[in-house]
């Protein structure tokens, strides 16, 4: 006979037990998460998925509809205005939109923390000077900078990434700066301080791994913003430039023909409201899950 | 009261200021104005007599201050397209945007509180679910593609709806409805938690008890309180979608502001992309700064930030 529990027992699941099992007990997080794995597998084997090359031209087989609507499974959702398969165009377009989406929140993520973190944690002129540049940042028409600077430097893949990069940061400057505001004032980061661990030190080991949660729904956020205003600078012919397969700039191609064929509008737009939903549920998720106060 | 709004008021010209520097730099990314006014064709000779003519010879910080100092005269030069001047375009467009704007912010008023309200009212009910379903397709729907969706379905298929232009009042529609979706969420959100805080208030048990209905209760009571963060969010959200415009202007070939920009800047005309950038921050700052001094007037609390 015993007279001790298990150790697990008196435990119950680790933090991090707990948090997994939230997560996968979330609908709407498992529902994103799952159709944004699928899209990235898509985007990461577009080469052995694709059935064509998406820059092939056809003049020939312009427009065939898709299969759907009277095509055949050659051209399974049908061709563009220049002949190019349509479902190959749309598989490359899933590099593209995902490519830019995690390399601006990378970039915005980084000024965007170091700033708000900094702010949070020291405070006073520090605070004030980052509070007043996100108000300047917030000031700036998002869209109207971005075309404009893209107009003068030229639209390309890494000028559309680094406008959007230098231009979304604010949301990570706020949230962070509020989370570090709340860490700031614990006892840990106290009693770091007291045993004279340095200030760098302090954030990346004290401060960091607590705000973590917080920096990650903000980094799903922001991806989708970026790749829905990528999608229309590039609908407004200011963005990615052709060929390149941009879903954007697939809808901008198709909105001439829009009258006859819808489809060529519908389809890429329709690929990126699931791609975009499928970020932000997983995302909202994810704030449920991490922050149980912000249920509701 | 004053002290405050004086201090936000002087927060608000430090944002302006700052937004006009960088707005008038941005001219300056493309290295040589001259040269992209001029044209590929031009020879050395016609650039050098754009830069002087345009005064581009001048130490950067001597054209921005003179800039400026026009600016707040409201002259922003002359557009290289239209050889107007530009706060005539800008003033000529600005009735349209502003025409959407204030269109689209009733819209998502008129939608997202009574959403809000009744889905705070039945937490997890069907309305509180379809509500949740409407505000997280809103943020993942892009703009420009509802817009050709409704073109589509109102303009070519039922053809009840003009598909672009401004002359008659259909004609801002489906722009509306487009730009108001957009707001909707955050109003949504915000009336629903304001309502669910407010209603599980002391104050509001207590009305109960006393026997007001509950209709009473809950407008008289309830969303009164909960509705004053949500005025302040509208303010917010104007400003935001004056600026956001641009992309709805463009579907509609609504002939406002945005369009005028989005035209600009495919015309490489400078001038008027710098000032109607200036134009849009100004519309932002001035509606952040009204909300904070609302919020501040209504709820003394926020005095003190």
């Amino acid at each position: 006979m015993t007279a001790f529990p298990d150790a697990l027992e008196i435990t119950g699941p680790t933090p991090g037990q707990q948090l997994r099992r939230r997560m996968f007990g979330h609908q709407g997080f498992m529902i994103g998460a799952v159709f944004l794995v699928l899209l990235v597998i898509i985007a990461l084997l577009a080469p052995v998925l694709a059935p064509h090359d998406p820059y092939a031209q056809s003049l020939s087989n312009r427009m065939v509809r898709p299969v759907f609507m009277g095509g055949t499974w050659e051209h399974p959702l049908g061709t563009d205005h220049l002949g190019r398969d349509y479902l190959s165009r749309l598989i490359y377009g899933a590099r593209v939109s995902l490519m830019i989406g995690a390399v601006a929140a990378l970039i915005s993520g980084t000024i965007g923390t170091a700033l708000g973190v900094a702010a949070g944690y020291f405070g006073g002129r520090v605070d004030a000077v980052v509070t007043f540049l996100i108000n300047v940042r917030l000031a700036m028409p998002v869209v109207l900078v971005a075309l404009a600077v893209v107009a003068i430097l030229g639209g390309s893949l890494s000028v559309v990434i680094g406008v959007l990069g230098l231009l979304l940061w604010d949301r990570f400057a706020v949230v962070m700066r509020a989370s570090t505001l709340q860490i700031r004032g614990r006892e840990f980061v106290a009693a770091a301080r007291a045993v004279g661990c340095s200030t760098p030190r302090i954030l990346l080991s004290e401060i960091m791994p607590n705000i973590v949660n917080n920096l990650i729904v903000v980094v799903t956020l922001e991806m989708a913003h970026a790749i829905l205003l990528e999608a229309a600078l590039s609908f407004l012919g200011v963005g990615v430039q052709p060929p390149t397969p941009s879903w954007g700039l697939m809808v901008s191609e198709g909105k001439n023909m829009m009258l006859f064929e819808p489809w060529l509008v519908l389809i890429p737009g329709a690929v990126l409201f699931v791609l975009v939903l499928a970020i932000n549920l997983m995302g909202d998720g994810l704030r449920d899950v991490t922050a149980p106060e912000n249920r509701n | 009261m004053l002290r405050f709004i004086l201090k936000r008021l002087g927060l608000a010209l430090l944002v302006a200021l700052t937004v006009s520097f960088i707005s008038f730099s941005l001219l300056f990314l493309s290295g040589d104005p001259a040269i992209a006014i001029a044209g590929e064709s031009a020879n050395a000779e016609d650039v050098a007599a754009i830069r002087a003519l345009y005064g581009f010879d001048r130490p950067m910080m001597v054209q921005y201050g003179d800039w400026l100092w026009h600016a707040l005269q409201f002259d922003f030069g002359v557009s290289y397209y239209f050889r107007l001047p530009v706060a005539d375009l800008i003033a000529e467009r600005l009735s349209v945007t502003m025409t959407l704007g204030v269109c689209g912010i009733v819209f998502a008023l008129l939608i997202a509180v009574p959403l809000g309200v009744i889905a705070a009212i039945r937490p997890n009910s069907l309305i509180d679910r379809i509500a949740l379903f409407l505000s997280v397709a809103g943020q993942a729907m892009p703009s420009f593609w509802f817009g050709l969706i409704l073109i589509v379905i109102f303009a070519i298929q039922l053809r009840i709806l003009p598909a672009s232009g401004a002359d008659t009042w259909q004609h801002f529609i489906m722009p509306t409805i487009v730009l108001g979706y957009y707001a909707m969420p955050a109003i949504m959100r915000l009336t629903r938690a304001g309502m669910l805080e407010v209603l599980s208030a002391d104050y509001i048990r207590t009305a109960r008890a006393k026997g007001a209905s509950e209709g009473r209760v809950l407008f008289k009571h309830a969303l009164r309180n909960a509705i004053i963060p949500v005025v302040s969010l509208a303010a917010v959200q104007m400003g935001f979608m004056l600026g956001g415009s641009i992309v709805v202007e463009s579907v509609f070939a609504l002939h406002g502001a945005g369009y005028l920009a989005w035209e600009s800047i495919g015309r490489n005309d400078l001038p008027t992309v710098q000032a109607l950038i200036l134009v849009f921050a100004l519309f932002y700052i001035v509606f952040t700064f009204l909300a904070d001094v609302l919020n501040a007037w209504l709820d003394p609390r926020m005095r003190s930030a």
